[in-house]
């Protein structure tokens, strides 16, 4: 016998039906993290002081575009669930703390998409 | 906040600040650097997809010293965010609570993390210069 009550329970509100998902989400996106970044590293490591032809063949590359998508999407996922626990762990003005929480989410959309669209561009000779 | 009256648990100045407390506030302090260098991948990104000339001001940019400042610390970042990540998935799995395995882990971690950043940029140095 719970606390919930009865309208409660029919409309599957509760603590444990979202409970977990952002947890896991971020340890999913953190395991995809682990080789991307070391794919990344060693990119990173190869291009370094590379002038823009070598930077946009590099990229052009399917494997290297396909990587790239895969690094930005599973980034700025990993980090709009961080920086939302960061918020909610310090911002307790109520106001304040939904208007940061929505500018984070908004512009990491933004962001990955800014980034996945240069990618494709690159990648389809634009 | 308090205006229920119930008691609080001590605050954190309580304590004694011990290694692994400093660890446990870098490993934030490090997600929130990496954004940083997120917002500089998504640039050279875009600068790749606009042309030589905006990937020109951003390479003069990342060679000047407040730009190698920048990609040194994003570097130890990356380096300490992956390698503290993986201690933390660890113990997501049940693993490595023991006081002192979480002592010896974190100094692996911060340990490795400079050998890595280190390791980078002199590697970094080798093949460009």
């Amino acid at each position: 016998m719970g606390l919930q009550n009865p309208l409660g329970r029919v409309r599957g509100l509760g603590s444990a039906k979202a409970g977990v998902h952002h947890w896991w989400s971020q340890r999913i996106t953190a395991i995809a993290l682990v080789p991307l970044t070391l794919w990344f590293v060693y990119s990173a490591l190869m291009l370094a002081g590379s002038d823009y032809s070598v930077g946009i063949t590099w990229l052009a590359q399917p494997i290297n575009s396909i990587f790239m998508v895969l690094l930005v999407i599973a980034t700025f996922h990993h980090l709009q669930l961080g920086l939302q626990v960061v918020i909610e762990d310090y911002v307790h003005h109520e106001a304040v703390k939904l208007l940061a929480l929505v500018i984070v989410k908004l512009s990491s959309i933004g962001l990955a998409i800014a980034a996945i669209f240069s990618i494709i561009k690159v990648s389809f000779g634009g | 906040m308090a205006s229920t009256g119930r008691p609080l648990s001590p605050h954190l100045q309580i304590y004694r600040w011990q290694w692994t407390m400093a660890l446990s506030i870098l490993h934030r302090a490090t997600g929130i650097a990496l954004i940083a260098g997120s917002v500089l991948l998504v640039l050279w990104l875009v600068a790749l997809a606009d042309g030589p000339n905006g990937y020109l001001v951003l390479r003069n940019f990342l060679t000047s010293i407040p730009g190698y400042v920048l990609l040194v610390g994003w570097t130890w970042s990356l380096f300490y965010h992956l390698a503290n990540g993986i201690r933390h998935l660890v113990w997501d799995a049940g693993l490595g609570y023991d006081l002192s395995v979480a002592q010896a882990s974190g100094y692996a971690v911060f340990a490795l993390s400079v050998i890595l950043t280190g390791g980078f940029w002199y590697g970094l140095y080798i093949l460009v210069f």
